[in-house]
């Protein structure tokens, strides 16, 4: 890749030389390239699982049920209904990845304009922090009993109940780095050029907040995966028969007699894949961070 | 101090109002007619209208709130559905034990995060760094409920080590209580850990790059000394600061794990009482919930100031 290295100063150019810093940083680092890799693996696995899948989710064996990994015919074994492990895995993992991503789309659409908000407008910042102290006194597994005992117990429900858990935490780096972003020159400049102040806000600020909301996303989808699993393992995420890394775990513990080695897999591949998310974003960060190599 | 106190005590007290609102709307936003779910088995009209009546249901809204305040305040916090005994005594016989798991817990986590942090810290650049690091990323990426499984799978079942669930109480049998307990904590504590090791492990490498660590040296003080009466001191801020915003994780995470190791604590009567559509100990499970996180995050607020004096006098905790 040839890069056209320009000495830039101060102009709104520099964009182009920090990201591709930002980019070689990330590239020289071997956890957070193997992290990419795991990543885009599962993505590309999720998207095509339905393709994938040795066999259909839903088609169930009762001649062979709890059969052990190594089976013939099906590579991780089966469940207490016959079902194909590896298939229901897969699926798994995708619904994972969509309640990681639902939830953090929520958490971002609300939580974003409130902490540039609460940052940028003074008389918003104590309303929109009695809404987060608010937030933070619902837990994300009361807020899921709350939303399960009024709408049901659904995918959506727990992605949005984890969603609006994590709303606190979007508004609290958004509102920090938007106070920083304020007092700098370039939007004072802005606003003695007349600039309105939803212009200075989506033109100079947002975009240069960016970087903190992506990191911020990065660490919270892997929380997301986690708090589905916990859902759906307590029976108040994904309903069988929809293929869940949850109740795959919540089976196992119901058989675990008959079969402990159930319990093991779906765990792996949960713990897999929110640590590449959390590798990745560590070093999302690093990368990110001006003052470099620091830690 | 006094100044600081009072608005962080009228900022709870408006959060406080605000949680109550919103589980009373919830209730309300439940389907169907509240006095149906409230009802249960009995749906007869005599005993909807009594039900209508003690809850005040008939009333207007406004009316409706004040009295259910004043009903909570009471301690009242209705009848099991399923039961039919009261949510308070369901209460005072669930939440001693999620206290002592949690509390336990803590412990644990705060005794292994601050080791690995510090440890992290002054071998910067080591293999002990390398590795306390690598143990925080799979502690705050692995699902705690599993670890809790694959314990009860390979530990409890197949060694006898540790019961795989039940309970003792604590005054009953201290030695059988804590046999049963200790594992649940363990597992419950490691996630806690993870999040106190990174946090400690930042604040030590920037206190031991601070001026006074670098005065404390240059005067000669033995390089443990400087660590534990200079550097460390921070970190118990730190402690206090993860265990305030980490709460609701807690909270959350004690649930699962008494559902896990079948520890009849809060959690497990949450849960039992969201599949058993049992309204009233949901509601107070929910509200509960709110005011206790309101209310210890105001005195973290307070420990603060006791810790840091310098919170005393800006007003305002960093």
């Amino acid at each position: 890749m040839t890069v056209l290295t320009v000495p830039m100063a101060e102009t709104g150019t520099a964009g182009i030389t920090r990201r591709t810093r930002v980019l070689r940083r990330l590239r020289r680092n071997p956890l957070a390239v193997v992290s990419f890799v795991v990543l885009a693996l599962a993505a590309v696995v999720a998207l095509l699982s339905p393709w994938l899948a040795p066999y259909s989710v839903d088609q169930t064996d009762f001649a062979r049920t709890l059969a052990p990994p190594g089976s013939a015919g099906h590579l991780l074994g089966t469940d207490d209904l016959g079902r194909d492990v590896l298939s229901r895995i897969m699926l798994g993992a995708r619904a994972s990845l969509q309640v990681g991503l639902l939830a953090v789309a929520t958490s971002l659409v609300i939580g974003v304009p409130l902490g540039l908000a609460a940052g940028y407008f003074r008389a918003w910042d104590a309303v929109i922090s009695r809404f987060t102290d608010l937030l933070l006194a619902f837990p994300f597994l009361i807020m899921a009993v709350g939303l399960a005992a009024i709408r049901g117990a659904s995918l959506g429900n727990a992605a949005v109940a984890i969603g609006i858990a994590q709303i606190p935490g979007v508004i609290r780096v958004v509102r920090s780095d938007t106070l920083r972003l304020k007092s700098l020159d370039f939007v004072a400049a802005a606003v003695v050029d007349g600039a309105s102040d939803l212009w200075v806000l989506a033109r100079h600020i947002l975009p240069n907040a960016t970087s903190v909301i992506l990191v911020q996303a990065t660490v919270a989808i892997p929380a997301a995966i986690l708090g589905e699993a916990v859902l759906s393992f307590l029976g108040l995420g994904i309903q069988p028969p929809a293929p869940s890394l949850g109740t795959m775990l919540a089976t196992a513990q119901q058989f675990a007699a008959r079969a402990p080695w159930a319990a093991v897999l779906p765990g792996v591949v949960i713990m897999g894949l929110a640590l590449a998310f959390n590798v990745f974003g560590d070093a999302l960060r690093d990368a990110l961070d001006p003052k470099g190599d620091r830690r | 101090m006094a100044r600081y106190l009072l608005t962080r005590a009228w900022q709870s007290a408006l959060t406080l109002l605000l949680s109550t609102i919103v589980v009373f709307v919830g209730v309300r936003a439940l389907p169907g007619d509240p006095a149906l779910a409230l009802a249960g088995e009995d749906r007869s009209p005599e005993a909807l209208d009594a039900i209508r009546r003690h809850y005040g249901l008939d009333q207007p809204l406004p009316v409706q709130f004040a009295q259910y305040v004043e009903r909570v305040a009471q301690g009242d916090f209705g009848v099991s559905i399923r039961t039919g005994t009261p949510v308070s005594s369901m209460l005072t016989t669930a939440l001693p034990v999620t206290v002592e798991l949690s509390v336990l817990a803590i412990v644990i986590a705060s005794v292994l995060g601050i080791g690995a942090g510090v440890l992290a810290a002054v071998r910067r650049g080591r293999p002990a760094e390398w590795f306390a690091n690598a143990l925080a990323l799979i502690g705050l990426s692995v699902p705690h409920f599993w670890l809790g499984l694959l314990a009860i799978l390979y530990l409890s079942v197949a060694t006898g080590l540790f019961p795989a669930s039940g309970f003792v109480p604590l005054l009953e049998d201290p030695v059988d209580n804590l046999h049963h307990i200790v594992l649940p904590a363990v597992i419950l504590g490691t996630g806690l850990a993870a999040i106190i090791m990174r946090q400690t492990r930042s604040a030590m490498l920037d206190s031991l790059s601070s001026d006074y660590v670098r005065t404390a040296k240059a005067k000669g003080l033995r390089p443990r000394a400087v660590v534990t009466r200079h550097a460390l001191r921070n970190s118990l801020i730190v402690v206090v600061t993860v265990v305030g915003l980490q709460l609701g994780g807690l909270i959350s995470g004690a649930v699962v794990t008494e559902q896990i190791f079948g520890l009849p604590g809060f959690g497990k009567m949450t849960i039992d009482a969201v599949f058993q559509r049992d309204y009233p100990v949901i509601q107070a499970v929910v509200l509960l919930t709110a005011a206790a996180y309101i209310v210890i995050n105001f005195f973290v607020d307070l420990l603060y100031s006791v810790i840091d004096p310098r919170i005393r006098v800006t007003g305002d905790p960093a």
